[in-house]
């Protein structure tokens, strides 16, 4: 997030969209309610299904899938025409506005409507209501991201977000809520291909030059692999021994079928997980983990807090924590690792890591600390961008709407989107096993249109078949007049209904993210 | 600020200031019981009734605000009277069984009654029946009988969550907190705010007092918003999630029903607890000596045969930050690679 959720309390306008908000992070959502019941605050909704906040929202705007580059440049388009943008700060603070002009002149409400379905006059008027507000933010999440176009979807609502000068101020900004606990630290640390931590790259070789010396040996400049792309490369034997920390994709990926053939070809696959998971049953060796209340450490969440995990309860039987099994297979492997604690790792990292040099396990104990913070004064960053952009100048990136992979045809009419519910998270290997949880949430259901429902002649708790061009998924149907027709929503936390059989594998270019909130999918009832 | 009198002290308040703001803020303790810090004065309890001169009635400290020379006085004979009469109708139809209710140490009810010696309410039976409808979730079972009607659930679920699923049903002595389940969330917000020990959760049979046991202040393991959550925790286990009151932290004291609910799996009998080495198809047991020697030697040899880049790594958004630096670490530095990534993309 460029803003603190703490920050969100400000805001007079909130634009949400590709998140499923009270679901998927629930406490957001009860901010954005009370800035909304208390102060007033304005919310717009832009999501193909009727989620829950959509019905809380001011203006609810109902586009068909994948067609978020379209309306987003609509609604520029109408903030630029009736002059309601912020021309100061687009001149002082940013550059590339005239391409960014010359791209959403051609996206009149009247266009828009015909590629995202919708009406003109709503989008006039989420148009003036965001770019009217005085501080207004933009909440999005995978929602935006799992598509093709998913970083161009990124691209945009920056683009929007500076159009009308909404950045670096209080209750303003381009606010990713990230879906998972630590996701963010994980990108911190240089858990990615291209970089090492703090986001310095690998192929710069000042960067190596720092890490070799710190780490003492010589390392290599060219970028690795992506996870998405990691099935292919096994496949042709470029991979050919995989080390899994903590991860499912045998549930989580797009396409299952292509998944578990490739991770059947391996010489060697080490899984190191807390459960037996889909994955670990096909692992050469598996590595008993200890979980979150086990161990010490830091998380990084959404906004750049970095928070303290700390141990509460031992680990059974012979768990290690992660950190330790790192460090013992690395010693063994000829890497010897020494940490007498999970302290004296993150002041190695905080060391090496700018964004992290002012954070400290005892300046933590007094509460989270946002980065950057880069000394040991430094009070954190709650608000990026402020005065201006890290890169100097705010960059539009003006960009043209492209249609999903995979759009619904006679063979395969209706379009599958994926997500998850209140009551679990991801594959459900820790919220299934929660009594509580699993009371109110025994199962997943293929949610459909009542009419489209009606039309297929399928009731509530009927076995149906979601059948793609990768996969079949046999599970319960539950009417939902939140899905438009043609689309069908699934969760993809139920092992039993594994809903990314079905998925599509087609990748945004830049971020090899799977387009996982596109398919098309074909319904029957199940064969008694 | 202003100058106001409290109990013959002479002291400043702000001019926003409710009278119980102006004496907590001079270190005057007035009680309270329906008021919480997080919440929107409620003004339904009656127990911080005091005296301000000029006014013939005793006024609720927690709603009525301060003016300039305000002359304030806690604890005369007839509010203190007043407040005993309170709790005595609080106790009408109380159970008197503290040493089996989970609340009894943390429960407010209990603290007046001890503080203002009100051993019974002395009113004679009264019989009531009330028809109370399941609560809101299946996860919190209510006690209307032990609930004080303080409404400090009614307005956490409105205040705090926004989401309404609880008001009070019918008046007097058959008045109930009900819930309306097709809007709960089960967040157990209420749960958190009951001053008694109306509220329980269901889903746990936990050897002692929940607030009873040691607090271990962490982050929630679920999504990116990384709440602070106090894991309650007996005997190596796990047996209840609370939340720090703390404004500074990203959830302000709020949880969801992930975080409160969610914590089954830790304690779990399906956990992996040995190392395992397939062989023949099948799972065996192994020494943790024996499984990384394992992986290892296996990993050395695919690296001799095919070059570093030929391992990849995928590391966790579910671990640390501290783990996560070592994986890469060890993928780019031991085996000398940048196949590196995890579900960032995903």
């Amino acid at each position: 997030m460029t803003n603190s959720i703490a920050d969100l309390e400000e805001s007079d306008c909130f634009l949400i969209t590709g998140s499923n908000t009270s679901e998927c992070h629930p406490v957001i959502a009860d901010m954005v309610r009370r800035a909304c019941k208390r102060r007033g605050a304005k919310l717009i909704v832009v999501e193909p299904r009727e989620i829950p906040l959509a019905r809380e929202a001011h203006i609810f705007l109902q586009p068909r899938p994948g067609t978020d580059v379209a309306w987003l440049n609509g609604m520029m388009h109408v903030i630029w025409k009736e002059r309601l943008w912020d021309e100061a700060f687009v001149k002082e603070r940013t550059e590339g506005a005239e391409a960014l002009f010359r791209t959403i002149d051609r996206y009149p409400p009247r266009r828009v409507e015909m590629i995202t379905g919708i009406p003109q006059d709503q989008l006039i008027r989420a148009a003036r209501m965001y770019g009217s507000a005085p501080r207004s933010a933009v909440l999005f999440a995978m929602g935006l991201t799992q598509h093709i176009s998913g970083t161009d979807n990124v691209k945009s609502s920056a683009n929007l977000a500076m159009l009308t000068g909404n950045v670096g101020r209080p209750g303003t900004g381009v606010n990713p809520l990230r879906g998972q606990n630590n996701v963010q630290g994980a990108c911190d640390m240089g858990a990615l291909p291209n970089v090492f931590s703090g986001y310095q790259r690998v192929s710069d070789i000042n960067n190596r030059a720092k890490f070799e010396k710190a780490w003492g040996r010589l390392l290599s400049g060219k970028p690795g692999l992506t996870l998405t792309a990691a099935g292919e490369a096994i496949q042709c034997e470029k991979i050919k021994a995989l080390y899994i920390m903590g991860e499912n994709p045998l549930l989580t990926d797009a396409d299952l079928t292509h998944v578990k053939k490739a991770l059947a070809r391996l010489d060697l696959a080490i899984v190191q997980d807390i459960f037996l998971t889909e994955t670990a049953r096909l692992a050469h060796v598996v590595f008993p983990a200890a979980c979150f209340a086990e161990k010490e450490g830091t998380f990084t969440n959404t906004d750049r807090r970095v928070q303290r995990v700390r141990r509460a309860v031992p680990a059974p039987g012979q768990c290690l924590m992660d950190w330790e099994i790192i460090a013992r297979l690395s010693t063994a492997f000829g890497y010897p690792m020494r940490y007498g604690s999970a302290r004296n790792i993150f002041s190695e990292l905080a060391a090496l890591t700018p964004s992290y040099q002012g954070i400290t396990y005892d300046r933590l104990e007094a509460g989270g600390l946002h980065w950057p913070c880069p000394d040991a004064k430094h009070p954190g960053t709650p608000i990026l961008h402020q005065g201006q952009f890290v890169r100097g100048k705010g960059l539009f990136h003006a960009v043209e709407y492209r249609p999903p992979a995979e759009l619904p045809d006679t063979d395969y009419p209706f379009t599958l989107t994926t997500g998850r519910y209140y009551e679990h998270y991801h594959t459900g290997t820790m919220t299934r096993r929660s009594k509580g949880l699993d009371l109110l949430c025994p199962q997943g259901y293929a949610e459909i249109n009542p009419e489209d429902a009606g039309e297929m002649e399928v009731e509530e708790g009927d076995r149906v078949v979601l059948t793609s061009r990768r996969g079949r998924v046999e599970m319960h149907a539950r009417p939902n007049p939140a899905c438009p027709r043609g689309i069908i929503f699934a969760p993809f936390h139920f092992h039993e209904a594994r809903i990314n059989l079905l998925t599509n594998p087609a990748r945004d270019p830049v971020a090899d993210t799977p387009e996982f909130k596109v398919c098309a999918v074909r319904l029957e009832k199940a064969a008694d | 600020m202003i100058a106001i009198t409290i109990d013959n002290r002479n002291v400043l308040a702000e001019p926003q200031d409710t009278i119980l703001q102006a004496a907590s803020r001079n270190g005057i303790r007035i009680p309270t019981l329906c008021y919480h810090k997080r919440l929107s004065p409620i003004g339904s309890c009656r127990i911080c009734m005091v005296e301000v001169t000029g006014m013939d009635k005793p006024v609720p400290a927690c709603t009525t605000p301060v003016a300039e020379g305000m002359t304030v006085e806690t604890r005369t004979e007839r509010v203190m009277e007043l407040r005993r009469t309170v709790i005595r109708m609080m106790l009408i139809n109380h159970p008197m069984e503290c040493h089996v209710c989970g609340a009894s140490g943390s429960c407010a009810l209990q603290d007046l009654a001890y503080e203002y010696g009100v051993a019974a309410h002395e009113f004679g039976e009264i019989p009531v029946n009330r028809r109370v409808k399941p609560y809101a979730t299946p996860l919190i079972p209510y006690d209307p009988n032990k609930c004080v009607l303080c409404l400090r659930c009614v307005h956490a679920c409105q205040e705090i969550k926004g989401i309404d699923a609880l008001s009070i049903a019918l008046r007097g002595s058959l008045a109930h907190i009900q819930g309306e389940r097709s809007r709960c969330i089960s967040c157990g917000e209420c749960w958190q705010v009951c001053p008694v020990g109306a509220l329980t959760q269901a889903v746990t049979d936990p050897p002692t007092r929940i607030h009873q046991m040691e607090a271990v202040t962490t982050t929630c393991g679920y999504c990116g918003v990384g709440c602070q959550m106090e894991l309650r925790v007996m005997d190596g286990k796990v047996w209840g999630v609370t939340a720090p009151d703390d404004p500074e932290g990203p959830n302000n004291g709020s949880l969801c029903a992930k975080g409160r609910f969610g914590f089954d799996f830790i304690g779990h009998p399906d956990r992996l607890t040995v190392p395992l080495i397939r062989e023949g198809g099948r799972f065996r047991e192994a020494s943790w000596e024996e499984a990384l020697a394992y992986a290892a030697r296996k990993l050395k040899e695919i690296c001799a045969s095919h070059g570093p880049d030929a391992v990849m790594g995928f590391s966790s958004a579910r671990c640390t930050n501290e783990e996560n630096y070592l994986f890469q670490k060890f993928l780019r530095a031991g085996v000398g690679t940048n196949n590196v990534d995890h579900c960032a993309r995903l």
